[in-house]
């Protein structure tokens, strides 16, 4: 039943913290590494910042895949932030997983600002795993689909 | 429950407490309502039987702004949730006396499967029995306490109180089922297996908000499902993806604050295992976080606000498969 | 006076369902409540209660009332249409019957409202009277009689038949397009199956259940009582009760935004909510004593005071069954019953 064709473009939502990983992907586009235009980045101040229903949220809209980057362990800007979302993440995947949502659709990643390429090279890995995964279907709101 | 009729009668009279938080006696053996009692005459209708499973922590929140001390009955598993509620400052613990009270393992009058129900000889206390004779309208029947007994009781969590000012009254064994067994069975199954599992229990799920509600841990004054700022309000089942939302979120706002109490599973109309939800992440914490058990300890941090610097990456949901 | 053989209800259905949508109640994950007819499904005509009322097929819990999408520019606005289509409600209980009869009066009154009355237009209800009642009924306090329930057909089960009756021409169309089914049936046996149920109503501990205290002139007397204080003092503030009433109407309307467009949408709501009739200025009810006393005072009193003095319980028991802290009706009802003044 899901569309695994060349043609299925996925809407992906990265939540990149203001510090580290925004800084990446500007590194990436000032360094012309491409990702794919699928990605829509939201910048948050940390990843601290961002609650589970926003990931909820996203594939209520019609995301197909959410991910989110922070500056690496040890390096939030707030000292410790990143590691309170680790364990909100670890939660919330886990109960994705749970109820039967596949596994692959969510990802955390850890993007210094310096990481240009790892951005670049994340976003591509992220959008490969969610074209093969197909549309969301499990997680979304159906009005959202017209 | 005479004993505890006298008892909270002395204290009325004593002055030390100005009301008591009970439950007060229905229609029949097993509708029991959590009530407040003011006076020595009012208790004549106080009770204390099997289908008391009312959890009466969450009451002492707004006991808590009343003027003087309460008195409170509490089981063995409520004070779990007592202890959670003064971790957080919602419950005061200078306004109430608890007692806590025996307990046998409580009963759910569903899992009495009778039509027409008018009587349940051998639900009360102290002195339940093992078999219980179900006097309905269409002849009698013999249920086994065991079978009629909550979801909960089969894993309860023993027999001690972990907050009282005084005890009355024998607490038996009940436990005789694995907590996480069906959170396994679950886990086991294929991404496919488990959605069509939760879709269907989840189906059922009416918007009621009475799992939210009874929870001792949701003691938000502003629940942020009640916010007007969403368009998805707490009261709508537009699509399936509502109550996931909202399931999901509710377990996870608890998450390291639920005693895992199952009040949310005792309530649901719809009989939903709403307890799977918080146990899963009692499981998950357990595995990754060391074994906590929220309500235990006033003092213990909670395994969600906390951290070290050696936690385990959220790839790991993937990887263990 | 028709019958059918109780192991032949499945082709019966199926025959229902190959012209028109069929609901009835249906069993799934343990709970039983109303549902459309699918081959896999599970029908249970045997319980009792659903748990969710029927009203759901006539005053869906969610329903959409228009779409505004956005195209080329423009703003386009597509009602939602209307139910065109007949269909059927099978199993539906003698109280539940009667809700639709209050739901009536609020929904077909001026102004009308045109969802409700083209369900309610193209709804043929086929109604069963209850075998076994339970302890929580209290229907006959309201004057229905569960041995015979109103409906375009009602139907009886007795033995290994069940019986048909069809009682409206709505319910004689229904029935002459099933004829090849349908036998005929003793009016003897129904009479009987009668006497069997009106047995159990007498001894049902809330038969003599008396609304002396209600009715229009509560509203007055009864407002101010101090009892409400002591009454509503276990009461949760969920929706339990009001989501599983059938006769329960009220509803708020919202907008749910697609992403490309915007939809209008009507989901009921409930007098125990805090945002209950939320406006500008805030809440006209602060504290849940007054919500607590609004879903009683509208059932028994405002109810009658404004529609001849019907009241807008139909003492189905549904609420007495689920409440979590067992508060319910009944024991509002019995409170003031005992109140000597």
């Amino acid at each position: 039943m899901s569309v695994k064709s060349e043609d299925f473009r996925p809407v992906i939502v990265a939540f990149c913290c203001n510090w580290c990983s925004y800084a990446g992907a500007d590194l990436a586009g000032s360094s012309r590494l491409a990702y794919p235009a699928d990605v829509k980045i939201i910048r948050v101040p940390c990843s601290c910042r961002v609650n589970p229903m926003f990931i909820l949220r996203a594939f209520e809209k019609g995301a197909d895949g959410v991910i989110l980057c922070g500056c690496h362990p040890g390096d939030c800007h707030y000292s410790t932030g990143n590691y309170y979302a680790r364990r909100r993440m670890t939660m919330l995947f886990s109960m994705l997983d749970f109820i039967g949502v596949e596994n692959g659709r969510t990802r955390v990643e850890w993007v210094s600002a310096a990481e240009g390429v790892k951005f670049s090279e994340t976003m591509n890995s992220f959008v490969a795993k969610i074209r093969s995964l197909g549309p969301n279907v499990r997680l979304g709101d159906l009005r959202c689909k017209n | 429950m005479q004993e505890l009729i006298l008892r909270a009668k002395e204290l009325l009279e004593s002055g030390e407490v100005v009301r008591v938080l009970g439950w007060r006696k229905g229609e029949h053996v097993y509708d029991p309502e959590p009530a407040f009692f003011n006076s020595a005459e009012a208790l004549k209708e106080f009770v204390y039987n099997g289908f008391c499973g009312a959890n009466l922590s969450k009451y002492m929140i707004e006991a808590s702004k009343l003027e003087g001390k309460t008195l409170v009955f509490l089981k063995p598993c409520d004070t779990y949730s007592f202890n959670q509620l003064l971790a957080e400052h919602r419950v005061d613990r200078e306004k109430a006396y608890i007692i806590g009270v025996g307990c046998k393992g409580k009963l759910k009058i569903e899992n009495i499967k009778a039509d027409g129900i008018l009587d349940v000889e051998g639900a009360g206390y102290p002195d339940c029995s093992e078999m219980l004779t179900v006097k309905t309208l269409y002849g009698d029947v013999q249920v086994s306490y065991k079978d009629a007994m909550l979801e909960r009781c089969h894993v309860c969590k023993g027999k001690a109180h972990k907050i009282y000012d005084e005890q009355i009254g024998e607490s038996a064994d009940t436990l005789d089922a694995d907590r996480f067994a069906e959170v396994e069975r679950i886990e086991k199954m294929s991404p496919e297996e488990k959605f069509a599992f939760f879709q269907n229990e989840l189906s059922k799920c009416i918007r009621c908000n009475a799992c939210r509600n009874v929870c001792p841990a949701c003691s938000c004054r502003k629940c942020v499902f009640d916010s007007t700022k969403f368009d998805s309000a707490q009261k709508a089942n537009a699509t399936s993806f509502e109550e996931k939302m909202f399931h999901i979120i509710r377990a996870f706002h608890v998450a390291g604050r639920c005693t895992d109490c199952g009040e949310c599973s005792r309530v649901c109309p719809q009989g939903i295992p709403l307890h799977l939800f918080n146990r899963k992440f009692i499981k998950d914490i357990n595995n990754l976080y060391g074994e906590y058990q929220a309500g235990t300890d006033v003092d213990a941090k909670a395994p969600l606000v906390s951290f070290t610097q050696e936690d385990a990456e959220p790839s790991i949901v993937a990887e263990r498969g | 006076m028709y019958k059918i053989k109780k192991t032949d209800l499945p082709k019966l259905y199926e025959a229902i369902a190959r012209t028109q949508e069929l609901y009835l109640p249906v069993s799934s994950a343990g709970k039983t409540n109303f549902a459309p007819w699918t081959e896999n499904i599970q029908p249970d005509i045997d319980t009792l209660k659903t748990v969710r009322s029927p009203k759901d097929v006539f005053f869906p819990q969610c329903e959409n009332l228009y779409t505004v999408t956005r195209e080329e520019g423009k703003m386009k606005i597509t009602p939602e249409t209307l139910e065109r289509e007949n269909f059927v409600i099978f199993g539906i209980r003698a109280c539940d019957v009667r809700a639709l009869a209050v739901l009536d009066k609020v929904f077909l009154s001026d102004p009308m409202d045109s969802y409700y009355a083209a369900r309610r237009e193209h709804g043929v209800i086929v109604s069963l009277a209850c075998g076994r009642p339970d302890v929580s009924c209290f229907c006959g306090t309201f004057g229905i009689d569960c041995a015979k329930p109103e409906g375009d057909v009602a139907t009886w089960l007795y033995g290994e038949y069940l019986y048909w009756q069809p009682q409206t021409p709505k319910g004689e169309k229904l029935t002459a397009s099933l004829e090849k089914l349908l036998e005929e049936g003793e009016e003897t046996a129904v009479e009987e199956a009668k006497a069997a149920i009106r047995a159990i109503c007498d001894k049902l501990p809330l038969k003599d259940l008396s609304l002396e205290k209600w009715g229009a002139e509560a509203a007055k007397n009864n407002f101010d009582s101090p009892l409400w204080e002591e009454l509503y003092k276990g009461c949760l503030a969920c929706g339990t009760c009001t989501f599983v009433c059938p006769t329960c109407q009220c509803y708020d309307i919202k907008d749910y935004n697609t992403g490309n467009g915007v939809q209008r949408y009507r989901c009921w709501d409930s007098c125990m909510y805090s945002d209950f009739t939320m406006m500008a200025h805030g809440n006209n009810r602060t504290s849940q004593m007054q919500r607590f006393r609004q879903r009683f005072m509208h059932k028994l009193a405002y109810f009658p005071a404004n529609n001849q003095g019907m009241f807008s319980c139909v003492g189905c028991g549904r609420c007495v069954d689920k409440c979590p802290s067992h508060l319910n009706i009944v024991k509002v009802i019995k409170a003031f019953g005992k109140e000597e003044n």
